[in-house]
């Protein structure tokens, strides 16, 4: 049941993360990046990792990416993309190349390795105990082993918002920054003239 | 260890007579889902008509009860329009993305039970204990919020895909209201966690059944969390389903109805149906939170069915009072949500968390109460000075030309 669940997550994963690249339309992508981290929530309720899971739903799937979809709809970058022309030059190859280079890692772990990698048993991060929901113990944890890291994230994260907001209220008699000329003419069409009366 | 949670049905061995009664549960889910709906869509209309001094349905069974099927059956065999600058596969997707969400929200509500005299809500079916909720995870209440931030995606794509304008406005209206208010949802949801101690939605109710103060005033979380985290929720779930005084996202006046103006045919009847719906669920998971889901006293008869009579009472309640605000309130300005959403509900259920917080750290650690509440309240009110001096500062900037 455990591997049934995994192989058709595992799919959805890849064919999310194929998507993302290989989607000509933004829009695409990003629906493709929603099906990716879906099917890792997934993986994780797999694992018995419940509030991971439901976590990635709410944070990955329900704000970040809504927050990335409705950029690209005010700013109306959801046109079709042409994927010939390569941004950076050299950039696919050198991405193959590094993903080849991981493939063959990570088969060269596992072959070396043998029977002392590949278990099957669960790792040494497994649940800490196996009564208790995992809830509890995340809570748990957080608020007693890593309370300083946690209080510093939470600062960090208030100090990237004020910044992010001082930032984009930028005083008034500096320059105007001028709009790209291709945010002003992604418009419909103008309606064609209707032919006069008598003009032909 | 047991992934669906607290249910003992699913805690001993999996045989065949459990699997009947979850399918048996889901079958009855789901039909109580969508006759609900088509009542609840009757009622509104019932409703609203008599508030506007009019009839409203009266023609397709007694008292006009089956409009909602016969109006189903007309959008069943209309044509089914693909506009022609739409974004086919998309377009498609949509509706489903809307439906499958508001049908999966249900599974978590406690409908039923007897939660009297220090029962625990549990019945027996074919000899096997069980809940009258389709799932109990651990994860309760925090699956309801996922779903409905995947809810948003529905009415998001809709409105894009349609290759229209107004749809486009409106969904990029929807988003940015649906991210604001789920923030204030999720606070005031943190504050009946902080409250009960669980994240299960049984557990919620098996901490509000009995009574508390007085011994008939019942213990529910309305009280227990100091109302605000109640009033926060009820407006924080208008906004949410999109209803009056916050539908700006399908404001027919601006928006010709906005994400669905280009859909017709059965497509656009699962809108309208997710929409209803929601709102029939919106409802039942505030009974849950805050009013006991299920628990209340057993009079006489079978003690579970009281349960789910008091569980439809509550809900019936909630439901008309939407109606209610929707056909008296008039809809708030754009500026006017936005404010609401971030200057007012969100610091509110902030600082009432911090202030819940206080209240049962003082009571473990036995600490005077009276100083708590005090100290707590300079703070509270400092807070809201702060607030208040910052958004003054930032209008007055605004009005000099200092800043955008």
């Amino acid at each position: 049941m455990e591997t049934a669940v995994f192989i058709v997550s595992a799919l959805i994963v890849l064919a999310g993360g194929l998507g993302v690249v290989a989607s000509r339309n933004p829009v695409h992508a990003a629906l493709s990046l929603i099906a990716t981290l879906f099917g890792i929530a997934v993986l994780f309720l797999n694992l018995g990792a419940e509030l991971l899971a439901v976590v990635q739903v709410i944070v990955y799937t329900g704000a970040i990416v809504v927050l990335i979809l409705f950029v690209m709809m005010l700013l109306g970058v959801d046109r079709e993309e042409d994927l010939d022309t390569e941004p950076l030059v050299g950039q696919r190859l050198l991405a193959g190349l590094v993903g080849l280079l991981f493939l063959g890692a990570m088969l060269a772990i596992i072959i070396i390795g043998k029977d002392a990698i590949v278990t099957g048993s669960r790792s040494v991060t497994g649940a800490l105990s196996p009564t208790v929901s995992n809830v509890t113990q995340i809570g748990t944890e957080l608020f007693t082993t890593y309370v300083f890291a946690l209080e510093v994230t939470a600062g960090l994260l208030t100090i990237a918002v004020v910044g992010a907001v001082v930032l984009s209220r930028r005083p008034r008699d500096l320059q105007p920054i001028p709009e790209p000329e291709s945010m002003t003419d992604t418009g419909d069409e103008p309606l064609t003239a209707i032919p006069e009366e008598g003009a032909h | 260890m047991n992934m669906l949670g607290g249910d003992p049905l699913l805690s001993g061995q999996i045989d065949l007579a459990v699997v009947l009664i979850v399918i048996l549960k889901v079958v009855c889910v789901f039909a109580f889902l969508l006759v609900a709906t088509m009542l609840m869509i009757w009622f509104e209309r019932k409703v609203v008509s008599d508030f506007q001094n009019r009839v409203g349905p009266n023609t397709a069974g007694p008292f006009g009860i089956l409009q909602t099927l016969a109006d189903g059956i007309k959008f069943f065999f209309k044509e089914d329009l693909i506009p022609d600058r739409a974004e086919r596969r998309v377009f498609i997707l949509a509706p489903l993305l809307t439906v499958v969400p508001a049908f999966l929200l249900f599974t978590i509500v406690p409908f039923g039970g007897d939660f009297s005299n220090g029962h625990d809500g549990s019945v027996e079916i074919f000899g096997r204990t069980t809940y009258l909720q389709l799932a109990d995870p651990a994860i309760g209440i925090l699956f309801a919020l996922a779903m409905s931030s995947i809810a948003v995606y529905g009415v998001m794509l809709a409105g894009w895909s349609s290759g229209s304008k107004y749809p486009l406005i409106g969904s990029v209206r929807a988003s940015a209201q649906m991210v604001s208010y789920e923030a204030a949802l999720g606070l005031s949801v943190c504050a009946v966690v902080l409250t009960t101690g669980t994240l299960s939605t049984h557990g919620i109710v098996m901490a509000q059944a009995g009574s508390g103060l007085g011994g008939f005033i019942p213990n529910w979380n309305l009280i227990a969390t100091g109302f605000v985290p109640f009033v926060v929720f009820l407006l924080a779930s208008q906004a949410e389903l999109n209803r009056p005084p916050f539908d700006l996202v399908e404001a027919e006046q601006e928006l010709v109805g906005s994400y669905h103006t280009e859909y017709s045919s059965i497509r656009f009847a699962l809108f309208f149906v997710a929409e209803f719906m929601n709102s029939v669920t919106m409802a039942a998971i505030i009974v849950t939170l805050f009013l006991g889901g299920p628990a209340g006293p057993a009079l006489l008869g079978p003690g579970w069915l009281w349960g789910v009579i008091w569980f439809l009472l509550k809900m019936t309640g909630f439901l008309f009072l939407f109606v209610w605000v929707r056909s008296t309130v008039p809809r708030v300005r754009y500026d006017q949500l936005m404010d609401l959403g971030w200057k007012v509900l969100i610091p509110l259920s902030l600082g009432w968390i911090l202030l819940l917080a206080t209240f049962w750290v003082a009571r473990d650690q036995n600490w005077n109460g009276f100083i708590t509440v005090a100290i707590g309240v300079v703070v509270g009110l400092t807070g809201y000075g702060l607030l208040k001096a910052a958004i003054a500062t930032s209008k007055a900037r605004r009005l000099e030309g200092v800043v955008d």
